[in-house]
């Protein structure tokens, strides 16, 4: 029986568990002995001028052996990152120094790095380093942003980087009986990984660097860091230990990164860092920090007919991925729905706030969260069921592959499908009976249900694809190489149990490499829920080369024709058809290969098009109603994301998703006061749930495979996220929908819900 | 100052700061590295270790108040040849992704089973209050923390 699709425990956890991961701060590398620890002086201001650094007093204090500033620091300011698919080019005013010079625009921006013989003597340090600041008017809120009153960069004279997309008079509304405009906040959040962001770096006496870092793509960090320090080729190398969650805040190498690697060269000295949570806080890249006004409009039978979404992205003080974010709502703003007219358009401004990226799902789950809302907006306008209104605008199954009216072309669907299969499970009619029970009697504790039907996007970089390396050694082993770099997803065993179904070289027996640029030079990362379908797949098709190679090894060997031959996956070897004591094992065909330059193959796999997962999350939410205070009591889904290869991982991915979406919608919001002071910088402050706070979910399961890859699957990793962030907040909306509340923004915390009520 | 700690049955005695913390101890100085640091607040919980059999957050408690004491760490658990049966029920029930609270989780997850050897559910979520992780949703853990109890994970 082959082992795919079966449920396999992770070969990953065994260390893990005993001795825990071997983290960036944990490496007791050779070439470590005597390094420094950097610590970062970091700015206290949203926006002011710096007029004097006195570092004199820092370099008296224990243990300081260097203070470096931005006037120190010669590397040129990376490029600011382009307009993304909109219209307009970031001013060059607007590229982003490794460590600040002249200006700091947003608190927790490097302005200093101190250099100490141990790490507690550079916490004593930075307090010694005088920065005189000369504060400017800070850009905190939207609006203010986009009036141009004050401006983050002035040279550029706006603090608009760009606009795109289609103008509010081609949207189609003038035959809709039912019309509803909104506007929805889609707040900042973090990515808040529990492993902070760390990083060494050692220079050889061959001027080539070695730098570890936790990043989810060891191959665009090195190629960034060698662009920044003006190295050429093959002086970078990249290695990534275990990586404690990343979120896509941890794509590539970030300044602090890269200053660590310039220092390490200029003291003459590896060197070391590992940032407090505080610092994560504020100067690891946050995600979301949409603002959004929907338009939706239709027939009171409950038919969509015109949607439109205007986005404004806050892109932090440097224009960054961030940039790209609204090109990705956009593409997929109709959601599962088909619906004559869908019109976007997108603004893209700097504010005085930290940078903007990457953050489990990146552009999708703002997409989702909109035309969710929006669709609960329209039922309540025209007085139907949710799970009506949309049943009654699903794109139908037999229309895929589709196209929509942004230009993504679906892949495959079965979205009424998957939304029978969660009413059904959960019980919807009866818990709607409930429901109508609690408010006739006007209870307390008011219950609400919340449903988000959606689909996504994942592998949005299809084309660039991933490499792999499979290959099998003398020992019977096998060691696969991957661009693909793990941070929790269960790679190894996932890549195992493949190369295991094709060659019968069992799961224990097989060593993963990765991250390493020396040892895996070409690589995309994990990032955009592309891992098994591109990673994976590229893994899948080098074993059957190795296959083929080592049937055709075996025939040549045995003296008989490959047609006669039987690979005993049981055993690991091939053997003659009909005489199991004629053959030859993987680790006998290994050695015989060792003159051919050994038995293994590289196989590079692209997608022709991106996938689209899908499904259906209801949340079922309990609000009382005197305090404001929800507490989500069930979470029920389907996420149909292809063939599962291994549903105990896919689970864990949807556990975790389904979790990051909650706590965007009840909890979590990266909160700035109105002069860019923020409030919610460590753990005590910033409301990470814990598991007292959330239920266990409830996980149905459903496959509908995808034909653009061999393994038939779709991206896991970011729908869990995607669909529950608007199941739980329309959870909550409906909970106190019959007090005359139509909309309350994320986080839903009791003081806003208090508020919706009582002017409801 | 002079500390003497038993960790994990061994002796352990070093001369330390007095602002030393018991994890920096661990860490730093013992080189156990399986305690991880996630947070300044004393709120994440990855730093937990059992001090005297009881969990603590490590980051909060100085390597001196540890002074004569006992303390267990990941690492003095079970091997990854033997595993406790916590250690068992987390591989078991995937109650862990990137690794990084799972120590900490462990060890609380183990101190809550001593004191409460047959939780519900809703114990287990309550007891585990104070170890965030960013990956699983907290259904695993709670899944693996549930089967230990059946399983004698409280030994």
């Amino acid at each position: 029986m082959s082992i795919l699709g079966t449920r396999v425990v992770r070969s990953e956890d065994p260390k893990l568990l005993t001795a825990g991961g071997t983290y960036a701060d944990d490496l007791r590398e050779p070439a470590l002995n005597g390094a420094l620890y950097a610590t970062y002086v970091r700015s206290p201001m949203a926006h002011a001028r710096i007029t004097g650094i006195d570092v004199s007093a820092a370099l008296e204090s224990p243990g300081v052996v260097a203070v470096y500033t931005g006037a120190d620091c010669d590397l040129d300011p990376a490029p600011p990152a382009p307009e993304g698919a909109l219209g307009g080019k970031p001013h060059p005013s607007m590229a982003r120094p490794f460590l600040a010079k002249d200006v700091v625009r947003f608190v927790g921006e490097p302005v200093a790095l101190v250099l100490t013989e141990k790490r507690a003597q550079g916490e004593d340090a930075i307090e010694l380093v005088a920065v005189d600041y000369d504060p400017l008017p800070a850009v905190i809120d939207l609006d203010d942003a986009l009036s141009g009153t004050n401006l983050v960069f002035p040279e550029a004279g706006s603090n608009v980087v760009g606009v795109g997309g289609a103008d509010a008079a081609d949207a189609q509304f003038a035959d809709c009986e039912a019309v509803v405009t909104a506007t929805l906040e889609n707040q900042r959040v973090a990515a808040a990984p529990l492993e902070v962001r760390s990083a060494a770096a050692a220079w050889g006496d061959d001027g080539r660097v070695t730098v570890w870092l936790s990043t989810q793509n060891a191959q665009g960090a090195r190629d960034a860091l060698q662009g920044a320090l003006g190295l050429d080729e093959g002086k970078v190398r990249i290695i990534t230990p275990d990586v404690g969650g990343g979120f896509g805040a941890k794509i590539g190498i970030d300044p602090e990164g890269t200053a660590l690697a310039w220092a390490s060269k200029r003291v003459g000295r590896p060197l070391r860092w590992t940032e407090s949570r505080t610092e994560n806080m504020l100067a690891m890249t946050h995600g979301r920090a949409q603002r959004h006004k929907i338009t939706i409009g239709g027939d009171r039978d409950g038919r969509v007919k015109a949607y439109r979404i205007e986005v404004v992205q806050d892109l932090g003080a440097y224009p960054g991925v961030a940039s790209f974010l609204p090109a990705l709502t956009m593409l997929m703003a109709s959601g599962v729905y088909d619906i004559a007219s869908v019109t976007s358009q997108a603004t893209i401004v700097v504010t005085n706030k930290m940078v903007v990226a990457a953050y489990r799902g990146a552009g999708r789950p703002e997409a989702t969260a909109a035309i969710e809302r929006a669709m609960d907006l329209f039922a309540a306008e025209v007085g139907m069921d949710p799970a009506d209104v949309r049943r009654k605008n699903f794109i139908k199954p037999d229309a895929f592959p589709y196209t929509t009216p942004g230009g993504a072309m679906y892949d495959t669907g079965e979205y009424e499908k998957a939304l029978d299969a969660v009413l059904e499970s959960a019980g919807y009619a009866q818990l709607r009976e409930e429901q109508a029970r609690r408010r006739a009697a006007g209870e307390t504790l008011q219950l609400g249900l919340g449903l988000s039907t959606y689909v996504e996007i994942t592998a949005p970089d299809f084309s660039v694809g991933e490499d792999a390396k499979v290959e099998v050694h003398d020992d019977g082993t096998a060691t696969i190489y991957t661009g693909s770099s793990p941070h929790g997803q269960g790679h190894l065993t996932a890549f195992g149990m493949l190369v295991q179904d094709k060659l019968g070289i069992p799961l224990e027996k097989i060593k993963l490499v990765h991250g390493d640029t020396d040892q895996v030079p070409k690589g995309g990362g994990t990032m955009g829920s592309r891992s098994l379908q591109l990673g994976g797949s590229a893994v899948y098709r080098a074993a059957e080369d190795v296959l083929e190679k080592g049937r055709k090894l075996a025939a040549e060997l045995i003296e008989i024709d490959e047609g006669d031959l039987v690979l005993d996956k049981e055993a690991g070897r091939f053997h003659v058809a009909g005489q199991t004591g004629t053959g030859v094992s993987w680790g006998e065909l290994a050695a015989a290969a060792r003159e051919q330059g050994g038995l293994a193959a590289d196989c590079h796999f692209a997608e022709d098009l991106p996938t689209f997962p899908f499904g259906t999350h209801l949340a079922v939410a309990e609000v009382d109603v005197e305090t404001g205070q929800s507490r989500l009591l069930r979470h029920i889904t389907v996420d149909d994301a292809g063939t599962i290869l291994n549903p105990v991982l896919t689970e864990g991915q949807r556990h975790g998703g389904i979790a990051q979406g909650a706590a965007q919608a009840l909890f979590e919001v990266m909160y700035y006061d109105p002069d860019g002071n923020p409030q919610t910088a460590n753990f005590a402050d910033y409301a990470i749930p814990a598991a007292s706070e959330l239920p266990s979910f409830e996980l149905l399961s459903q496959e509908t495979p995808t034909t653009l890859n061999p393994l038939g699957a779709k991206g896991i990793g970011e729908a869990g996220t995607i669909g529950s962030t608007p199941a739980v907040q329309n959870a909550v909306v409906d909970a106190v929908a019959h007090l005359g509340v139509r909309h309350i923004d994320m986080p839903t915390t009791p003081q806003r819900v208090w508020q919706a009520i009582n002017e409801g | 100052m002079r500390i003497t700690v038993t960790v994990n049955g061994d002796e352990t005695t070093h001369e330390v700061e007095d602002r030393t913390l018991l994890v920096h101890y661990l860490r730093d100085v013992l080189g156990l590295t399986g305690t991880n640091v996630g947070c300044d607040t004393t709120s994440c919980g990855a730093c937990t270790v059992l001090l005297d059999g009881e969990s603590i957050k490590s980051c909060t408690v100085l390597a001196a108040q540890a002074d004569g004491r006992s303390v267990t760490t990941i690492e003095g658990l079970g091997s990854a040849e033997e595993m406790h049966p916590m250690q068992k029920a987390f591989q078991q029930h995937h109650g862990l992704q990137c690794g990084f609270c799972t120590p900490g989780m462990v060890m609380a997850s183990v101190s809550l089973l001593r004191e409460n050897p047959k939780p519900s559910e809703e114990d287990v979520r309550a007891g585990l209050e104070g170890n965030i992780c960013r990956c699983t949703g907290y259904h695993n853990i709670v899944k693996a923390v549930l089967a230990a109890a059946e399983d004698g994970g409280a030994k």
